[in-house]
């Protein structure tokens, strides 16, 4: 029953961030047309923005000293901030190419968000001690689960009801819903898109950051490429939910996240080390199965 | 002043020309149809129009501002609302949300929500059928009443000029002559300048005003819709009788 349980919360919390991290790509996805491939960057940038730039081993913790209340809400507006940055000097200036040069673009803004830390950091890990109360584990039914397991599920559920809340309750959601099924129809009653893409940029860059922010609280190290293989499952995670449907990309990253964890549990120890090659062709059957992914972006027409 | 002018407007795709040095004004309160044949630039003109496709040359005015060149929103923001070929209801959102997206321009108004209401209050009291249901999706309405969903969204944004590509594309003949009564019972109850465009030029016969008559990217009549229906003018410029 424990083990039960403590797998349960291990897939939770995987899925929690693969599910915020699919959720940031199809947000983009929606209003653009755009797979933002320097997402994985934001994340690691969002970590690295608490720290003042050194090369030692250890961090040299600069922002990362405010208190908890302080320090969230400081890594989410780097997170935002940093997307909405790449939006206003890159990405506005694609906005009529085709989606295969935009992405190539993206590509080009991650490495450079990438070798900007690089030479302000260099490429080595630091370890950071990020909210050490965290780690304390906590009881629940006799299983011993880690606190920030607990909080990472909980905080994914609250941002996602904040989300589904604001898409649908607000005039603001409402015209991002409209210009993700078709923008130039939203835009021919009135809606402004550079409002409605810089909004979907600044939501996609904080969920960025609160994956840089649960990463670097339970590894605690900072490292410039930690955004990498989430992002890469996010991308997978987005691909399977159906491009552009969000419901759909949080669906997929929670069940990719419960493949990958039950695969641990279940493969005989020797095959174990291959469970991602298990896990991707666990993909492979669902997109033969579903190409079009679970489900499917209703009406996306082209964009701007 | 006229509420509309275009003048010597060409618009390019490429290298194909769909619209050559159109020239034409419209009044406020006015009805224009265009018509002409498949291919005429009927379209490309409505989407010059509502910023969509820019213009390759020409100037667009509406209500003595220059428009030329503009985005879609800023043209819809100063009075134009686009009813575009095949409807296109966002089919995920429901009915009301179609309609209140049209007031959108108005969504920084401190009275938004109070003037959205009566808006939808107003739109509901002319298309009951979408009142009765205002929280299903619109992708689940028949042709028909996405036309009327449509036309209704159009209204929403209190335009001064609603412009619509072919209405009744797609549509029963008895669905048709629906669509269009109430058109003309809301021209004449707000005082609406209507620009509609359409294949065929019987419609514009029946319900009059001035009609347009485009080929080949080119205005070949402009006039009276009864008074060309009488003279074999019209049939020869439709088809392109007498050239060659």
């Amino acid at each position: 029953m424990a083990g039960l349980l403590q797998t349960l919360f291990d897939a939770l919390s995987l899925g929690s961030l693969y599910a915020l991290g699919a959720l940031g790509i199809a947000l983009i996805f929606g209003v653009m047309r755009l797979v933002n491939f320097a997402h994985g960057d934001v994340i690691a940038f969002s970590v690295f923005a608490l720290l003042w730039p050194s090369v030692d081993a250890v961090a040299v913790v600069f922002a990362g000293n405010m208190p908890w209340f302080l320090l969230v809400p400081f890594v989410l507006v780097m997170g935002a901030g940093l997307s909405v940055l790449s939006e206003l000097l890159v990405f506005r200036r694609f906005r009529r190419a085709n989606p295969a040069t935009m992405m190539i673009a993206s590509f080009a803004l991650g490495f450079v968000i990438r070798y900007f830390l690089l030479m302000l950091f260099s490429s080595r890990p630091k370890s950071i001690l990020l909210l050490p109360t965290l780690s304390q584990p906590v009881e629940i039914f006799g299983a011993r689960i880690p606190l920030l397991q607990v909080i990472t599920i909980v905080a994914t559920i609250l941002i996602l009801f904040g989300l589904t809340s604001f898409l649908r309750r607000t005039r603001y959601g409402l015209e991002m819903r409209a210009a993700a099924e078709n923008f130039t129809m939203a835009r021919m009653l009135g809606v402004r898109a550079n409002r409605v893409i810089m909004g979907a940029f600044a939501l996609s860059g904080a969920l960025a950051a609160a994956i840089g922010l649960i990463l670097a609280a339970q590894t605690g190290t900072a490292d410039i490429q930690m955004g990498s293989a989430v992002m890469l499952m996010a991308f997978i995670a987005t691909v399977i939910g159906g491009l552009g449907s969000l419901p759909g990309a949080v669906l997929a990253g929670f069940l990719l996240g419960a493949a990958s964890v039950v695969m641990q549990v279940v493969l005989p120890a020797e095959a174990r080390v291959f469970r991602d090659a298990f896990v991707y062709g666990a993909v492979i059957l669902v997109l033969i199965w579903r190409p079009q992914g679970l489900l499917s972006a209703r009406g996306t027409k082209e964009r701007v | 002043m006229s509420l509309l002018a275009l003048s010597n407007v060409t618009i390019r795709y490429g290298r194909l020309t769909a619209v050559r040095n159109v020239t034409f004004a419209l009044e406020e309160g006015e009805t224009l149809f265009i018509t002409g044949p498949n291919g005429a630039g009927k379209s490309s003109l409505l989407r010059a129009i509502a910023g969509v496709v820019p213009p390759a040359g020409g100037r667009i005015d509406f209500g003595g501002h220059d428009i030329t060149g503009r985005a879609p929103e800023d043209i819809a923001r100063m009075g134009v609302s686009m009813v575009p070929e095949g409807r296109e209801v966002f089919a995920s959102l429901t009915i009301e949300e179609n309609l209140l997206l049209g007031t959108g321009m108005h969504a920084q108004a401190r009275n938004w929500r109070s003037r959205s209401a009566s808006e939808l209050a107003a739109i509901y009291d002319t298309f009951p059928m979408l009142k009765d249901r205002r929280h299903s999706q619109a992708g689940l309405l028949s042709g028909g009443q996405q036309q009327m969903l449509v036309i209704g969204r159009a209204l929403m944004t209190s335009a001064r000029l609603i412009a619509i590509d072919e209405p009744s594309l797609g549509l029963a003949p008895n669905i048709i002559d629906q669509v269009y009564d109430r058109l003309i019972a809301l021209q004449a109850q707000r005082s609406l300048t209507l620009l509609i465009v359409e294949q065929s030029s019987t419609r514009a016969m029946l319900v009059g005003g001035r009609m347009i008559l485009m080929r080949g990217g080119e205005v070949m009549l402009d006039g009276d819709a009864r008074a060309m229906g009488q003279s074999e003018a019209l049939q020869a410029a439709y088809f392109g009788y007498g050239e060659h």
